[in-house]
């Protein structure tokens, strides 16, 4: 159970601690100088491919990525 | 009905010695686990027991009476070790609650980061690193842990990208509807306000 310590204002709007840090993270490598920058946020990068098993088969595998920019 | 209290009583203490107290109280431990190397030379007496993870790790030093000169400082990111086991003056640590200077013999403590700098004292070096978010888990024994989801040196950051990021948050911040917008926006706006009292301040 929730204590009913004051919770932070991120806390109060929904998110987790995951989703406020991994924001925080995200706005400081944004702020980096160029060689830094592009090797932190593709560091950060994660795709994978995904597909569906029908009849025991694999189908078509498509590639998602959790970047929004792609 | 309590003819066995006494001996729960005798039994719960004995059990809580070894057991550990609090996570950022460790007491010495040995390398490897003793009761199953015991077990393992019972069942397989002529093979060498095998190496576990425990094994591996360096043992945590017991925490000294008297309290040592330097604190030994493990900076760890999801990506890299910044900092390991290394042997420094001093620690400015950038939590929550506000900036937390660690010495060696700091009380045990467990500290939630907040977007700022974080400064490694080294005689007269100064190593200021700008953590995003994360914990401090300092120990009695004059060990502090530090895991950050992202830190750089602060000469790695534009200025001009934190003027342009707190200017676009800050009107954001101003036509944010939602609790979920606004929370961002006001994220957006600590952690650049932050950035740019670390380059000016």
């Amino acid at each position: 159970m929730a204590s009913n310590a004051a919770a932070p204002f991120w806390r109060a709007a929904g998110m987790t601690y995951i989703t406020y840090s991994n924001l925080c993270a995200n706005l400081v490598r944004n702020c980096l100088k160029e060689p830094y920058k592009t090797e932190a946020l593709n560091r950060e990068k994660v795709h994978y491919s995904i597909s569906k098993w029908v009849d025991g088969k694999p189908q078509k595998p498509t590639i998602r990525s959790d970047t929004p920019e792609d | 009905m309590f003819r066995h209290g006494s001996r729960f009583l005798t039994r719960a203490t004995t059990t809580m010695k070894w057991r550990r107290p609090f996570s950022t109280d460790l007491p010495a431990e040995s390398v490897a686990d003793s009761n199953f190397i015991e077990a393992w030379r019972k069942v397989v007496p002529n093979v060498e027991p095998p190496k576990t993870p425990s094994a591996f790790m360096a043992a945590r030093p017991a925490t000294p009476s008297s309290i040592p000169s330097k604190l030994t400082v493990n900076f760890v990111l999801p990506y890299s070790s910044e900092l390991s086991g290394k042997e420094v003056d001093m620690v400015i640590i950038p939590a929550t609650t506000g900036q937390m200077g660690v010495l060696p013999g700091h009380v045990a403590t467990i500290a939630e980061l907040k977007p700022g700098v974080l400064s490694v004292h080294e005689g007269n070096d100064v190593t200021k690193y700008f953590v995003s978010g994360g914990f401090a888990f300092v120990h009695a024994n004059s060990f502090a842990d530090i895991i950050a989801v992202e830190a750089v040196p602060l000469d790695r950051i534009d200025a001009n990208l934190v003027q342009k990021g707190l200017a676009e948050f800050t009107q954001k911040l101003g036509t944010a509807s939602t609790d979920v917008e606004k929370a961002e926006a006001q994220i957006g706006v600590d952690v650049h306000s932050a950035l740019n009292a670390a380059l000016t301040g």
